[in-house]
């Protein structure tokens, strides 16, 4: 399948997902008015992945912002990785916050009990 | 008692004043805005936490007024800027504070006052909770989702949010909200 590659933007992120590596990367911010329209690839992306995973899908998360009109794009992110975790494959979270950052730590860990994947939580110090 | 704009605005200019805006609120507008407070923050704050929670809440709240600016009829106000609405980023003693401002429907009153009431009262936990509640089991629109904008600012600001109506006549009213940042 086709990765997918994306520059970041004052609003939007930088994303890479790589079927061929299993690793999946979004890294920047996320403050688009309207995050559907932005998320949507993304998301039948790892659908279509699910499909054919490899064996461990590595995710790795770090945002410096993200709106609530992301918070539930990303969310749906999340479940896509849940499913194909439910189905007998590998899944690893690594959820990135800066140092100090309790809000986007605590946003991480908002996520890792709702999905129940269990993350991994890495301070980026300067 | 005749609600006046200009008035409000004034009465909202308080404190050392980083950035006042009235007029029309587009999604162009935002992006430029935050693009100049973002470097106007590096200037004025050190602490690099602060300030990414100053830029967050004001992300949110600008979005929030962007999404639910409610037109007033044209026969009404002529001389009106096309979705309306005001913002003021403000220094206070050792806090920061955003206000806005937008006219909204007067039906959407009571459920608006319901919603910031409750978001008042919760205590910390509760907004977490609240919080994932509504983004777990939501359905969203494109203009956002639930009232999870006012559940994040006030998380963020340890419920450091207000709010005030002026009506403006049979229809409308003008909602003012003021949030709180302590630095």
């Amino acid at each position: 399948m086709e990765s997918i590659a994306l520059e970041g933007t004052p609003k939007t992120p930088t994303v890479n997902m790589d079927g061929a590596t299993g690793i999946v990367e979004i890294k920047g911010r996320s403050i688009p008015e309207n995050s559907i329209e932005f998320y949507r690839p993304l998301v039948e992306w790892l659908e279509e992945y699910s499909k054919e995973p490899q064996q461990i899908t590595t995710v790795n998360i770090q945002l410096e912002y993200f709106n609530t009109s992301s918070s539930k794009c990303i969310l749906d992110v999340f479940k896509k990785l849940e499913a194909i975790k439910k189905a007998r494959n590998e899944v690893i979270i690594n959820w990135y916050y800066e140092e100090d950052d309790e809000d986007m730590l605590e946003a991480g860990e908002d996520y890792e009990s709702i999905i129940r994947i269990p993350f991994k939580m890495i301070e980026v110090v300067d | 008692m005749s609600f006046n704009i200009d008035e409000r605005y004034s009465k909202m200019n308080q404190g050392e004043v980083l950035l006042a805006y009235k007029g029309s609120i587009t999604a162009e507008l935002i992006t430029n805005v935050l693009g100049v407070v973002e470097s106007k923050l590096d200037h004025v704050i050190d602490r690099s936490i602060t300030k990414k929670k100053i830029y967050n809440i004001l992300v949110e709240s600008l979005q929030n007024l962007y999404h639910h600016v409610d037109d007033l009829p044209y026969m009404v106000n002529e001389s009106m800027d096309i979705h309306f609405g005001i913002f003021v980023i403000s220094k206070m003693d050792e806090s920061y504070v955003i206000r806005t401002g937008n006219f909204i429907r007067n039906d959407k009153i009571k459920k608006l006052t319901e919603r910031l009431d409750k978001i008042k009262s919760l205590t910390r936990d509760e907004l977490k909770e609240l919080y994932k509640f509504v983004l777990n089991n939501q359905k969203f629109s494109d203009k956002g989702g639930g009232g999870l904008g006012l559940i994040d600012i006030a998380r963020r600001t340890g419920g450091g949010v207000d709010y005030e109506f002026d009506n403006y006549d049979n229809d409308y009213s003008f909602f003012s909200f003021k949030i709180t940042i302590e630095n």
